[in-house]
């Protein structure tokens, strides 16, 4: 055949046509039943393994939207059915299988009956957020349904040791998995509650594959703890593949350690809240008493203030005075001239003045009267005659009424 | 070990004394002595929650009566 009469492809074209084939043929999904091998988990969150049988492999991915939707744990050597798309990889020319859902083969009946009474245990109202008691604000007893050997009751004692030693463990122990396990869990949490002397039960188990872990999605187990008077915390296993018991309990965590933490944290929340009622009360205290404080000191002020009234009026009184005294010895230094000046003008008319001058002063010794006239004088009358210095005492030889004026 | 419920009176007890403090109704003498109490009550809550003698024990039933028996921890470390 001529070169140019036949029909070539492109790489890309054929690609293409390969990818239409594909979608022509399995477009609305397919089903794939095989073992799955070299899996591996990504960082991205996404699968990626191989489906393979005796003869053939398909590579697989199952991205991490898809497999968040995954109730069990993928691994080698499992056998499983798949359902997705075939798609064409063409920068490495290959195809592979996009799995949307997986069911391991084999459990998947036991899977389906689960749904079922999930289904049925949800119209039944177990797990209505309604029904679901609060926790205490702090267990002091706390009771334990699980094994008495297994690796639960040692990471919930550890924790609860070093955190919480002061708490009481009550330990209901029970086969975990096998036949009739479900059925001891689910007296256990009856018989926990007829007991009644703890403050909330823990109903745990460690890790295990799904079916290790099958009991706790049995009717009995969401039964009874839907029907536990007491407060409900179920820890079951160690991943988030979420059994019936966690539904129905009060409260559900991964792992026995959670378990045991919440109960720490409850405690250590009530000492932190202790400490701060303490501290809030010492705060009222001491408002109180800055409060009264300033009370006392606008009172104080309310008493102080007339007696600084009174101050003030005292000294004003003071500066009266002393205006009075200046008031005063102005005057008095006035008076003082005065006196001075009259002194001076009745030295000036004193008799002594004139004695000084050489004149002197007679007085009759009878009665001391000056004498100022010859006629009253008789001879013989005593004379006291007064000097400027001294005075003498003399008798009267002769009396000359006229005589004055002549020498005169 | 005190009983869950008495523990959850005194902490309301305590709560409520805090509350009467910080109403500032009280008068000083008053609130002196409502301090003491909320303090004592306090210190007592915190002692129980500190407290380090705890008792585990596995719950037995037996012809139909309960018995509590010493369960036998694994020492760690």
């Amino acid at each position: 055949m001529p070169l140019q009469s036949k029909h070539i492809y492109t790489v890309s074209q054929i690609t293409q046509e390969i990818e239409v084939i594909f979608e022509n043929t399995f477009g609305k999904g397919v089903w794939v039943e095989g073992e799955v091998s070299n899996f591996k988990a990504a960082a991205s969150g996404h699968f990626y393994f191989s489906l393979k049988d005796n003869t053939a492999v398909l590579a697989a991915a199952m991205f991490a939207r898809a497999n968040r939707e995954l109730k069990f744990k993928l691994q080698d050597g499992i056998k499983v059915i798949c359902f997705g798309q075939l798609s064409v990889y063409g920068p490495r020319g290959q195809y592979q299988m996009i799995v949307e859902k997986i069911e391991p083969k084999g459990i998947g009946a036991r899977q389906l009956a689960f749904e079922q009474l999930k289904e049925k245990l949800l119209k039944d109202g177990l797990f209505d957020a309604s029904h679901k008691k609060p926790l205490p604000f702090m267990p002091f007893r706390i009771g334990i349904v699980t094994s008495g050997a297994g690796a639960a009751i040692r990471d919930i004692l550890g924790i609860l040791q070093k955190d919480a030693p002061c708490l009481d463990v009550v330990i209901r122990s029970v086969r975990v998995q096998g036949e009739g396990a479900a059925k001891e869990i689910a007296r256990g949490i009856e018989e926990l509650n007829q007991f009644n002397k703890v403050d909330l039960i823990i109903i745990s188990r460690g890790g295990g594959s799904t079916e290790d872990l099958w009991a706790f999605n049995e009717e009995a187990v969401a039964r009874a703890v839907y029907a536990s008077q007491l407060p409900t915390i179920s820890a079951v296993g160690h991943q988030i593949n979420i059994s019936l018991c966690d539904l129905v309990a009060d409260c559900f965590v991964e792992t026995p350690t959670a378990a045991a933490k919440i109960i720490v944290d409850k405690k250590n929340a009530l000492l932190a809240e202790l400490e701060s009622l303490k501290q809030e009360a010492g705060f009222s205290v001491s408002d109180t008493i800055s409060l009264l404080k300033n009370n006392l000191t606008a009172l104080r002020h309310a008493i102080k203030s007339p007696l600084d009234r009174l101050q003030e009026k005292e000294q004003v009184l003071d500066e009266l005075f002393s205006g009075l005294n200046h008031n005063m010895r102005q005057f008095m230094n006035i008076t003082r001239e005065r006196m001075a000046a009259l002194i001076h003008r009745l030295d000036a008319l004193s008799p002594l003045a004139v004695l000084s001058r050489g004149y002197s002063l007679s007085v009759f010794m009878a009665d001391g009267s000056v004498i100022k006239d010859a006629d009253k004088m008789r001879r013989g009358d005593k004379v006291k005659t007064i000097l400027s210095a001294g005075s003498f005492i003399s008798s009267v030889e002769e009396v000359m009424p006229n005589e004055r004026k002549a020498v005169v | 070990m005190r009983e869950k419920q008495s523990f959850e009176d005194d902490l309301k007890k305590l709560q409520k004394i805090v509350e009467e403090l910080s109403s500032g109704k009280l008068t000083l003498g008053e609130s002196l002595k409502k301090y003491e109490e909320g303090i004592k009550l306090a210190e007592s809550c915190s002692k129980e929650l500190q407290g380090a003698e705890r008792k585990v024990e596995l719950l037995m039933k037996k012809d139909g009566k309960f018995a509590l028996e010493k369960f036998a921890e694994e020492e760690e470390k």
